[in-house]
């Protein structure tokens, strides 16, 4: 099981695995692209430097999609991870290497993940282990290999609500290294662990639910059916612009993942070759034998995106539709603590069923995971329970800065 | 407006990516089939809407003009074969 692309002896402390797309210094960090093959980068990102201050120790570098580039981690350069519940599915992505090596560890270990539109929730949900991702801003992306930067973040995938609260109390801290990083002190988040969710609002949104398959929604059902029985309060709500969200997403996403990777150029890092021609043409070489095909063909339609002539229909519509989406979770949140859904729409599937997906279809997975990404609100995925052998997971959000309320939520859910 | 094999040829020509024959006929349907989905997104009225560039209140971060903190020149170069006198050397420009 390809769960790793780099690993590390480690003697002693907490071990930590590390999605590849995070700096490590001194250990090979390719982002799962062949454009970064061979970059050993001379830093840690923050996240890694804090977590190591706590006591954590990289074991490894997990295996992901391209620079996050996928939803079932089959876009890899390094090794497709399989999931530790059945090997002919998918671990999820694009953190599934991290999510799998969690699952499949016998010991306690701890992960970090990155998500950008559901990279964290989505492998957490298909591989039965805890994802949490924190509010944009609250845990710094220095020494993040950037895929989106508006929407980038760096959270925990571990195997308890407990321990994500952990890692996360010990990770997030403002960086001035990090121009969006929140002016926030730090929190100890495992406080929320164990406190009673007697008379929290949890709302219910009905496009989620109905956009789920029947197994999936029956057994998220009972799993909120259990919150209700923990004392929370249910109440319906609606978010109308659920299906609006996806295209926006991937607009705004690939237009800014087309940016960010103009710097690959097989000149400072990464693949070389020998500078033959002018930069046009040995650029234009590099990046052709150093990407893959989901990287050109997100790179391709970012880029298309933003160009003069188009960029008002698509890049400027979108971003004016993601704060439709806000405005809706905004307005939710003025009636509920929290939004319980399912995490993803199926469990992971075949690899098989996987091939046959165009990449619209692909895309079209995201559904669930992509509107609170657009809106940068605290998420968690719990395992809410099995359909067959396939875990499913329990979506948790809140409003920014109230990861406390989808700790306390996940954690009670966890122990009943 | 005409999704065809120009436009994306037009379009990987300024993201300096060269494709063959067959990504050129694959991205094309590609092209067509996820830009004709996602043009749903104008049938909604957004003039009087504000666009969000970033979830986050961002503010301006300033900071003192001195020398500060950072990568050291061998560090910076560690990484590549393509340097000479300790700058990055790159392909022609001219």
């Amino acid at each position: 099981m390809t769960y790793l692309i780099t690993k590390v002896k480690v003697s002693n402390g907490i071990p930590l695995v590390v999605k590849d797309s995070i700096c490590t210094k001194g250990i090979l960090t390719t982002a799962g692209s062949k454009i970064l093959k061979g970059f050993v980068p001379t830093y840690d990102a923050t996240a890694v430097r804090l977590a190591k201050k706590a006591g954590c120790k990289v074991v490894g570098k997990a295996t992901q999609d391209e620079f996050g580039f996928g939803t079932f981690s089959t876009n890899c350069a390094f090794g497709v991870p399989k999931n530790p519940h059945d090997l002919s599915r998918s671990c999820g992505g694009s953190s599934g290497g991290v999510a799998g090596y969690v699952a499949a560890s016998k010991s306690d270990v701890f992960g970090l993940g990155e998500s950008t539109g559901g990279s964290i929730s989505c492998p957490a949900s298909f591989c039965g282990v805890v994802g949490l991702t924190p509010t944009y801003g609250l845990v710094s992306r220095y020494g993040l290999i950037d895929y989106a930067s508006s929407l980038d973040r760096i959270g925990p995938i571990t195997q308890t609500v407990e321990d994500a609260a952990w890692l996360l109390s010990k990770i997030a801290r403002y960086d001035k290294q990090d121009s969006t990083s929140i002016k926030k002190s730090a929190e100890d988040y495992t406080l929320y662990c164990g406190k009673s969710i007697k008379g929290l609002k949890i709302g219910v949104p009905k496009e989620y639910m109905d956009l789920a398959t029947k197994n999936v929604r029956d057994t998220v059902t009972l799993a909120i059916n259990q919150l209700e029985k923990l004392g929370a309060k249910i109440v319906p709500i609606s978010l109308k612009y659920t299906d609006l969200a996806l295209p926006a997403y991937y607009i705004i996403a690939l237009s800014e993942a087309s940016t960010n990777l103009a710097k690959f150029c097989g000149m400072r890092y990464g693949l070389q070759d020998k500078l033959d021609g002018n930069f046009n043409t040995y650029f234009s070489k590099v990046r052709s034998e150093g990407f893959g095909e989901e990287a050109k063909r997100r790179i391709l339609l970012g880029t298309f995106a933003r160009m003069a002539g188009f960029q008002d229909k698509y890049y400027i519509k979108a971003l004016k539709i993601r704060t439709l989406v806000i405005e809706d979770f905004q307005k939710t949140f003025k009636k509920v603590d929290v939004i319980a859904a399912p995490t993803m729409p199926i469990v992971a599937p075949k690899f098989s069923e996987i091939e046959k997906l165009s990449p619209l279809d692909q895309y079209k997975i995201d559904v669930l995971t992509v509107p609170v990404s657009l809106a940068g609100l605290p998420q968690l995925s719990v395992p809410a329970g099995f359909v067959g052998k396939m875990p499913v997971g329990l979506h948790l959000i809140a409003n920014y800065l109230d990861e406390g309320k989808i700790i306390q939520v996940g954690d009670a859910f966890e122990q009943s | 407006m005409k999704v065809d094999r120009q436009l994306v040829k037009k379009v990987a020509a300024i993201a300096r990516i060269n494709l063959t024959e067959s990504e050129l006929a694959k991205f094309t349907d590609d092209f067509k089939d996820i830009l004709q989905d996602f043009s749903v997104l104008s049938k909604i009225d957004t003039d009087k809407v504000v666009p969000t560039f970033c979830s986050a209140d961002l503010q301006n971060v300033y900071r003192q003009d001195r020398v500060d903190k950072c990568l050291i020149r061998q560090k910076a170069l560690v990484n590549t074969k393509h340097k000479e006198n300790g700058f990055f050397k790159g392909p022609k420009t001219v």
